[in-house]
């Protein structure tokens, strides 16, 4: 397997060498960088894989402390997987826009989506705050660590997201349409529809089953 | 160039399709917990597992546009290899630990068994 892996990209610059003359030379450049961010997304893919491991094999150890059924409310974990649903869709959007070259609709898209994501933070924070005044830290018991790392872990990544977004909105403001933002834009929506993607198995593992057991 | 950029990014409907689908497979999963409509914990919590890996297949389909067309094939191939690995990972490290629970009873069951012994 890993011979195979290891093979690919190889093989895949041999094959679309020939393609390009100069005028195109950049095009092979941006395959590489939307290769590389892809390996990079497949690398904290298994980061949070083994997290969700962890969660599955600790989420029943309560040590007396509370269950999940005691401290999540769904309706709140409803409206936050909306929220990141919504910036989907609306990143989708912007990328819709940026392809018919209209700098104002991909900005314009693009706060939308940092609004939901910021929406999502400060309901994922509300959460946190309120289970440390109740006395769920990590430190609680097996189930609480590994809760906070997972969607702790999660929620640093949608942070990061974020930050990522208003630099980008500011190197659009500055550059326009060039074809490195659009590259950058094309990186960070991978990056948002990953995350939405991690959320998922947040939901349905964490909270939604957490809830039933 | 032109038509390789184009063809990841989507359209319009494969967006609005991708994304009514995810609402309907978050919204199904919700209301099964909110709602409390099954009976069986087991089957409810096989249901929420099975829609919420639909929804990350839609999810690489419309949203990530992983294709299976030959240009693209690096990303179904490392994605495919990660996909083994997580599998590798989580079973095993689920499967594993489960048999450890089963096998190290607690203190109190082996003082009660040898106590009962003959």
């Amino acid at each position: 397997m890993t011979g195979t892996s290891s093979d690919t990209p190889k093989e895949f610059f041999v094959i679309e060498d020939p393609h390009h003359g100069d005028d195109h030379g950049e095009h092979h450049h941006e395959t590489g960088t939307m290769l590389g961010f892809w390996i990079y997304l497949m690398s904290d893919c298994l980061i949070f894989g083994i997290l969700f491991a962890t969660y599955a094999v600790l989420g029943q150890n309560y040590a007396a402390g509370p269950a999940p059924a005691d401290l999540f409310e769904i309706e709140l974990i409803l409206v936050a997987t909306f929220a990141l649903l919504f910036s989907s869709i609306t990143f989708g959007f912007a990328v819709l826009r940026m392809d018919m070259n209209d700098l104002r609709g991909t900005i314009l898209w693009m706060i939308i989506t940092g609004l939901f994501g910021a929406g999502f933070l400060y309901l994922e924070l509300k959460e946190f705050t309120h289970l440390w005044h109740i006395g769920a830290t990590p430190m609680a018991s097996a189930f609480l660590s590994s809760f906070f790392v997972l969607v702790g872990t999660h929620g640093l990544h949608v942070l990061g997201g974020s930050i990522w977004l208003i630099v980008l909105l500011i190197q659009l403001g500055q550059h326009g349409l060039s074809h490195e933002n659009k590259r950058r834009v094309m990186c960070l929506s991978l990056f948002w529809h990953f995350l939405d993607l991690i959320w998922i198995g947040v939901f349905s593992l964490v909270y939604l089953t957490g809830v039933l057991l | 160039m032109s038509d390789h950029a184009q063809g990841g990014h989507g359209t319009l409907k494969s967006y609005m399709v991708g994304f009514l689908l995810s609402v309907v497979l978050t919204l199904i999963p919700f209301w099964i917990v909110l709602g409390d409509v099954m009976d069986s914990t087991g089957w409810a919590i096989a249901i929420i597992f099975t829609l919420g890996a639909t929804q990350m297949l839609v999810h690489i389909h419309y949203f990530l546009h992983v294709s299976l067309k030959v240009e693209a094939g690096w990303q179904v191939m490392s994605l495919g290899l990660t996909v083994l690995l997580l599998v590798i990972v989580m079973a095993g490290s689920i499967w594993v630990m489960f048999n450890l629970d089963e096998n190290m009873m607690p203190a109190h069951e082996q003082i009660e068994r040898v106590r009962n012994l003959p």
